[in-house]
């Protein structure tokens, strides 16, 4: 049984004619994994490698280099949000609002609460200093967020998914 | 030209219904500096660029027309323009705005732009963050193809071009330039020896422009109205120095920090920082004062309240012991905040985005960050003091010691922390207290 989704073979095939090269589809390829898993096994890896005419430690070592890719045993919650602890938004509370926001559902930054709902990140600047402190959820940035905006945007039901 | 007269010319659309759109672009002149570009030669683009003195917006400041003429000549085979959408730098976050409220002005720049170093093929490199951007700018994209303006024969002039947009993963180094290329060749990011330059061998080895999204969206209204015109604002040459190539045209200044009205300014090139936050930012919060202030994102280091004078264009940060101008991203700390915190957060930012390649900026900027959790945590001893300075001078290309600037970048805040504030290190250091604020760790 292949562990890519039709839908992810066909992502990966149409990005093929965009590049010289077939390793130029490893993040394009590793993105739409991990938005349809919550994470990148090793044998989607080795099943993108086959692919793109790689070692799958090709793979490995691009999706590793990246802070961002989780492996299998350790996937993402439904959803993500990364509070930014950079310097504009730690001068407004950036620092406080992640310490916060760990404590209410008890993990620390990296880790998924218990009911695989929501994991916690810390993020170095998201580009949004103007609305610090600011959260990305997923891949939408809110500005200026209280830990009740937070909590609210954890709890909302149907959050934006992603789409490739 | 003087402020007051100044009318925004990149954020001049911003706020406008329905920005985004290819039909009210079109309505206010959009794609007619595209048209006027396509019935020049392309050397003639190229010469309008250099003329203008638009220097690159992303935080080194090199001459873009200058850049683009590296290119080789009679280059057979493809040549790529790629454009540095991976805006990280601590403050900044003048592309994000451009881009989500305005990507046809950016994406004209382009199509100007690979027209001129005749790229065939432009990739979009965007920081996977920005997720409203690459919305806005896909759909901007698709609007092109279906009117002519990307493709085969673009507005029949027989020139052809695609743009492929290319989200990254959340890493601080893919905004270097080599960074860049090998994250979008499916690498890891690490920055490549030069030479070989870009220019020469760069995306898939082939010869290869990489220019920030700011410096893009200057194209398109230097096409419209002259090199004149774009050197008629910001700061001239300094006469007494035939290396200094200027600081001209519109300039995006982003504000953060401890100030009333955190926001997006566009103005001349040149204007002080005092003034920036007093006249356009609402002045620093809370009726406190500036203690320190970032000139254009945190790896330029610290100015005193005392340095707010200086000219905020190439050269003013620099004569203040600065690294330069950097991405003109202001961040403003108050005279409540200590700068032992503050130093803090800079090293751990470094640390956590130095890609590991070269060990003296791998393992600089993770001692330094320990140094300062130790002085944090009241365990400091003064000696510590010149030993994160004897790490700053260690680092970086102006050493030598590394393979990109990220390090200088590492270096230059405690550069300037210590040896403008180095009296709050050793008083903080004598009292032995702890920081109030201990940051969390993350698990992985």
């Amino acid at each position: 049984m292949s562990e890519l989704s039709e839908n992810a073979k066909q992502v990966i095939a149409e990005h093929l004619p965009r590049y010289p090269s077939k390793q130029a589809v490893t993040l394009p390829a590793l993105h739409v994994v991990q938005q349809e898993r919550r994470y990148v096994s090793n044998k989607a890896m080795e099943e993108i490698a086959e692919l793109l005419e790689l070692s799958p430690a090709q793979i490995s070592d691009t999706a590793s280099f990246y802070g961002f890719f989780r492996t299998e045993d350790n996937p993402l919650g439904q959803k993500r949000i990364w509070v930014c602890r950079s310097l504009p938004c730690m001068l407004r509370g950036g620092e406080e609002l992640l310490a916060a926001l760990c404590e209410k559902y008890h993990i620390v930054p990296g880790q998924t609460t218990a009911d695989g709902k929501l994991t916690i990140e810390l993020a170095e600047c998201l580009g949004a200093c103007d609305g610090a402190p600011c959260i990305l959820l997923e891949d939408e940035l809110h500005l200026r967020c209280s830990l009740e905006d937070v909590e609210r945007i954890a709890n909302e039901p149907n959050a934006p998914t992603k789409k490739a | 030209m003087s402020p007051t007269e100044f009318k925004p010319v990149l954020l001049g659309r911003v706020g406008k219904p329905d920005s985004q759109s290819l039909a009210t672009y079109r309505a206010d002149g959009g794609y007619e500096a595209l048209a006027k570009s396509l019935k020049m030669a392309n050397t003639e683009v190229i010469d309008l660029v250099k003329n203008s003195g638009l220097r690159g917006r992303g935080g080194a400041g090199f001459p873009t027309g200058l850049k683009w003429t590296f290119l080789p000549k009679d280059v057979q085979g493809p040549i790529y323009l790629c454009i540095n959408g991976d805006e990280s730098e601590p403050g900044t976050f003048n592309n994000r705005v451009l881009i989500e409220e305005d990507p046809h002005q950016v994406l004209e720049g382009i199509v100007i732009s690979s027209f001129a170093t005749r790229a065939t093929t432009a990739y979009f490199y965007l920081r996977y963050e920005y997720g409203r951007c690459y919305r806005a700018l896909q759909k901007a994209v698709d609007e092109m193809y279906a009117n002519n303006l990307l493709g085969k024969n673009i507005l029949g002039s027989g020139y052809d071009l695609d743009i492929y947009l290319h989200r990254g993963a959340c890493a601080y180094i893919c905004g270097e330039e080599t960074g860049l290329i090998e994250s979008l060749e499916g690498k890891r990011a690490w920055p490549r020896i030069k030479p070989p330059f870009p220019a020469i061998e760069g995306a898939f080895r082939r010869p290869t422009v990489v220019n920030n999204v700011e410096t893009m969206a200057c194209i398109p209204h230097i096409i419209n109205h002259g090199a004149e015109w774009f050197q008629s604002m910001g700061v001239p040459k300094d006469p007494n120095n035939p290396r200094d190539a200027g600081s001209y045209g519109p300039k995006l200044y982003c504000i953060s920090g401890h100030v009333n009205k955190p926001g997006l300014v566009e103005l001349p090139m040149g204007i002080s920082a005092r003034d920036l936050i007093d006249q356009h930012a609402g002045g620093v919060w809370k009726g406190r004062k500036a203690k320190a202030v970032i000139p254009g994102g945190l790896s330029m280091g610290f100015m005193t309240n005392a340095e707010l004078d200086t000219p905020l264009d190439f050269n003013g940060p620099g004569r203040v012991g600065c690294l330069g101008l950097g991405t003109a991203a202001v961040v403003v700390i108050d005279d409540h905040t200590s700068m032992v915190d503050v130093l803090y957060n800079a090293c751990r930012f470094f640390a956590h985005e130095s890609c590991g390649q070269c060990t003296p900026c791998r393992e600089g900027t993770a001692w330094s960050t320990k140094i300062l959790e130790r002085i944090r945590e009241g365990k400091g001893k003064l000696s510590d003091i010149d030993l994160l300075m004897e790490i700053a001078n260690s680092i970086g290309t102006i050493p030598g010691t590394t393979i990109c600037g990220l390090a200088d970048g590492a270096a230059w805040p405690i550069k300037t922390a210590i040896n403008k504030f180095r009296g709050e290190f050793e008083e903080y250091i004598k009292s032995g207290r702890r920081s109030e604020s201990l940051a969390l760790a993350g698990a992985h």
